[in-house]
């Protein structure tokens, strides 16, 4: 693989880029694992299919979230280390 | 160059490999069910399957045997992101989630679901702040990150104490479910049991380490997740019509919640954020809402911290495929931990709607023969002579009935590892489902103890042996002293379990506490902030696992006296737990000790970092290149330049 260096301003705009995928995925972490079980008692007053929505949440709907969030990284920054072709595939 | 072009053909036909030993295993659990159909004793099928099982990672562990140290320390960086994925569901999913996890859902109801959570969102942390990261920097062991980012030796040394103290704790956790599962169904003495389970993990790990240990797990994985899922998909079919466990327990909730009312339960199934303290009324509180979401959060961060996780994301061929298996990972394990809630919720129906308030004489089948000494899951304790109750169903020891021949509510025991290893009997499934379901839990206890030990035994060998004793050592050395250190540790680890055996879940959380407290600061702030000197650093670890043993230590075994000393700073309940007198500081449960830890980890580092002396240009200039998938392996300023 020949190696692509990138300039100094390249490689702050990449972490740059990296950061803020981070930190939106982070903020989304912390609603999803604490923010919203929060709500629990005034969640649990909704039912759907039986399942009271804020049980609903703790049980299932945050570790879908999770699930997500671990792709979607994944993806999302395969995008900018392409864009920067910078990706070591 | 011939085992190399074996290796690369076995790569290109995992997906066949695994696909036939799928459904060789299949075929095998068929082949039990007609033994068991004609008449062949359970204990036999007991057994087979679990010596079949054990012998068949033996097989994968023998045919992995490596002398090389790449192979050994990372399975030759070649694991595809969807294998490393299963392998690390494995690794991370232990005795305590399979066996114990539903039960515990089953007795704390919403408050339980803090396990679930936990012990999943974190694979977000591990994602987006460290996997790839840890990746390129292409070494071998957690502790080789903190020697090389931080200076060498002493945050080395600090990073092995943490990991050893975390890890060993861990396994000895698992090294107990093992021996539970070998004792209950092969009915050995547990102490024996622990030593007879430590064969089943030497044999996966000692010759072929980290690769060996990588192909049993993902073997492994399979039969855990079959095992777990079978019977209550036919429980779910039985129950409401629909074999989608996973969207059909909402309409087990909603009955649950029609039985508490008629039957009196004060404790609702949904009710979150029921107070831990003793004496409690069922409702929700301040107190169950934050030890609820301190243990999230304690859960959470230890994931990302744990090195024998870690150490799984060292595998992958690349970072992006680092990135991916982390996805797969999750994915794998939310497959287990989705279901267990409707583990509970359905056993929870069975009981309330089939056991409770039924005949003494017409109790089902399972009751007796899950219920009797030497299994003693469950009690039926309706006579009004508690010895007569214990005699029949030890779990009833200390229990008096009414002796009006029904069993009330009030009269029922049941243990939480009665949950998982019942169900396929209350669903009415034949003796071999059960067999398949100890496997799984063996299983999964036996990947997580494979992949502690190898990660302590690491540790060791290439940390403190070949890093800090020896850097001259050859490779025939190091793998010697590796395989030699994973055995003494293996059987250390046994005696511990051998001679505590109790309850697990506390010890598990405890080792997530440690981990968290000690390790999380140091690796994220030493990718994220690239100013951090080497100073800082040390004095993250010291501070966060400090303060966290000290709070461990002195609430668990020094209780009233902690609260004497430091009462009139901290407010602090007396708590009778494990046949102690513990400290719950503001009333936390010591369990999510890591509360304290995490916090002074970071404080102690960021204090240090933006006071002493920042890191070098070289460090820093060496931070850049982790951070950026492409281009060469690096070694820190400073390292050795060997290997």
């Amino acid at each position: 693989m020949a190696e692509k260096t990138l300039t100094s301003t390249q490689r702050d705009e990449y972490w740059k880029r990296t950061s803020s995928l981070m930190w939106t995925i982070l903020v989304l972490w912390l609603i999803f694992s604490f923010v919203i079980h929060f709500f629990v008692i005034q969640l649990n007053s909704i039912r759907i299919l039986g399942f009271p929505l804020g049980f609903y949440m703790a049980a299932q709907g945050s570790l879908i979230v999770f699930v997500i969030l671990c792709f979607w990284n994944a993806t999302a920054q395969d995008k900018i280390d392409n864009e920067f072709g910078v990706s070591d595939e | 160059m011939a085992g190399a072009a074996a290796s690369s053909s076995f790569i290109n036909n995992l997906g066949r490999i695994y696909a036939i030993y799928t459904g060789s295993f299949a075929a095998f659990v068929v082949f039990l069910g007609i033994l068991e159909w004609f008449g062949v004793p359970s204990r036999i099928l007991g057994y087979l399957f679990i010596f079949l099982t054990i012998g068949v990672y033996a097989l994968i562990g023998v045919l992995s045997a490596t002398a090389e140290v790449s192979e050994y320390y990372v399975a030759g960086r070649v694991v595809p992101a969807f294998y490393n994925g299963m392998a690390t569901g494995a690794d991370w999913m232990s005795a305590a989630s399979f066996i114990g996890m539903a039960g515990s859902l089953y007795f704390g109801g919403y408050d339980g679901l803090a396990f679930v959570l936990g012990w999943t969102g974190g694979y977000v942390l591990v994602g987006i702040l460290m996997a790839p990261y840890l990746r390129k920097f292409g070494q071998f062991t957690v502790p080789d990150f903190f020697g090389a980012r931080y200076g060498g030796h002493t945050a080395r040394a600090l990073a092995v104490v943490v990991l050893i103290i975390a890890s060993f704790t861990y396994v000895v956790a698992q090294i107990v479910g093992v021996g539970i599962i070998t004792a209950r169904f092969l009915d050995m003495n547990f102490q024996v049991a622990c030593f007879v389970g430590l064969i089943g993990i030497l044999v996966c790990s000692m010759l072929g380490g980290m690769k060996a240990v990588t192909w049993t797990q993902v073997a492994q994985y399979i039969i855990l997740i079959i095992a777990y899922l079978i019977p209550v998909i036919v429980m779910s079919a039985k129950l409401t019509g629909v074999p989608i466990p996973q969207l059909m327990y909402g309409v087990a909730l909603e009955r649950i919640q029609g039985f508490e009312q008629t039957l009196g339960i004060a404790r609702s199934h949904v009710t979150p954020f029921i107070s831990v303290l003793p004496g409690a009324a069922p409702v929700s509180s301040w107190n169950g809402a934050l030890n609820f979401f301190a243990l999230i959060l304690c859960l959470m961060v230890g994931t990302a911290s744990l090195p024998h996780i870690l150490m799984r994301y060292f595998t992958t061929p690349s970072v992006k495929q680092a990135r991916m298996s982390v996805g797969w990972s999750l994915f794998f394990i939310f497959l287990l931990y989705f279901t267990a809630p409707a583990y509970a919720a359905f056993a929870k129906l069975e009981v309330y709607q089939t056991l409770v308030n039924s005949q003494m004489a017409n109790l089902p089948a399972w009751v007796a023969s899950w219920g009797r000494p030497g299994l003693a899951l469950v009690g039926a304790c309706d006579l009004v002579d508690a010895a007569a109750n214990a005699a029949r169903f030890p779990l009833c020891a200390g229990v008096r009935g009414n002796g009006d021949g029904i069993l009330q509510f009030a009269e029922l025991r049941l243990h939480t590892d009665a949950i998982v290893l019942a169900t396929p009997e209350i669903a009415g499934l034949p003796y071999v489902i059960t067999g398949l379901v100890a496997a799984g839990g063996l299983a999964a206890a036996l990947s997580t103890a494979d992949g502690l030990l190898l990660a302590i035994a690491n540790a060791l060998s290439h940390d403190v042996y070949y890093k800090m004793i020896d850097p001259n050592a050859d490779t025939k050395r190091r793998l010697i002293i590796s395989r030699v250190l994973l055995g003494i540790v293996a059987i250390i680890a046994a005696y511990t379990a051998g001679t505590l055996g109790a309850d697990i879940l506390f010890l598990v959380s405890w080792a997530f506490s440690i981990a968290a407290s000690g390790l999380f600061a140091g690796l994220v702030l030493g990718i994220w902030w690239k100013r951090c000197g080497n100073a800082a650093g040390v004095w993250g670890i010291v501070a966060g696992f400090g303060v966290c043993m000290f709070f461990l230590i002195f609430t668990e075994f020094y209780g009233p006296a902690f609260k004497n000393a430091l009462g009139w700073l901290i407010p602090m309940d007396i708590v009778p737990i494990r046949g102690r007198q513990v400290a719950y500081p503001w009333g936390i449960n010591n369990i999510s000790v890591g509360i304290f830890g995490i916090p002074a980890g970071f404080l102690a580092q960021w204090l240090v970092g933006r006071s002493a002396q920042p890191a070098s240009p070289e460090m820093q200039d060496f931070i850049d290149s982790i951070r950026v998938p492409s281009g060469a392996v690096r070694l820190a300023p400073g390292m050795a330049a060997k290997e």
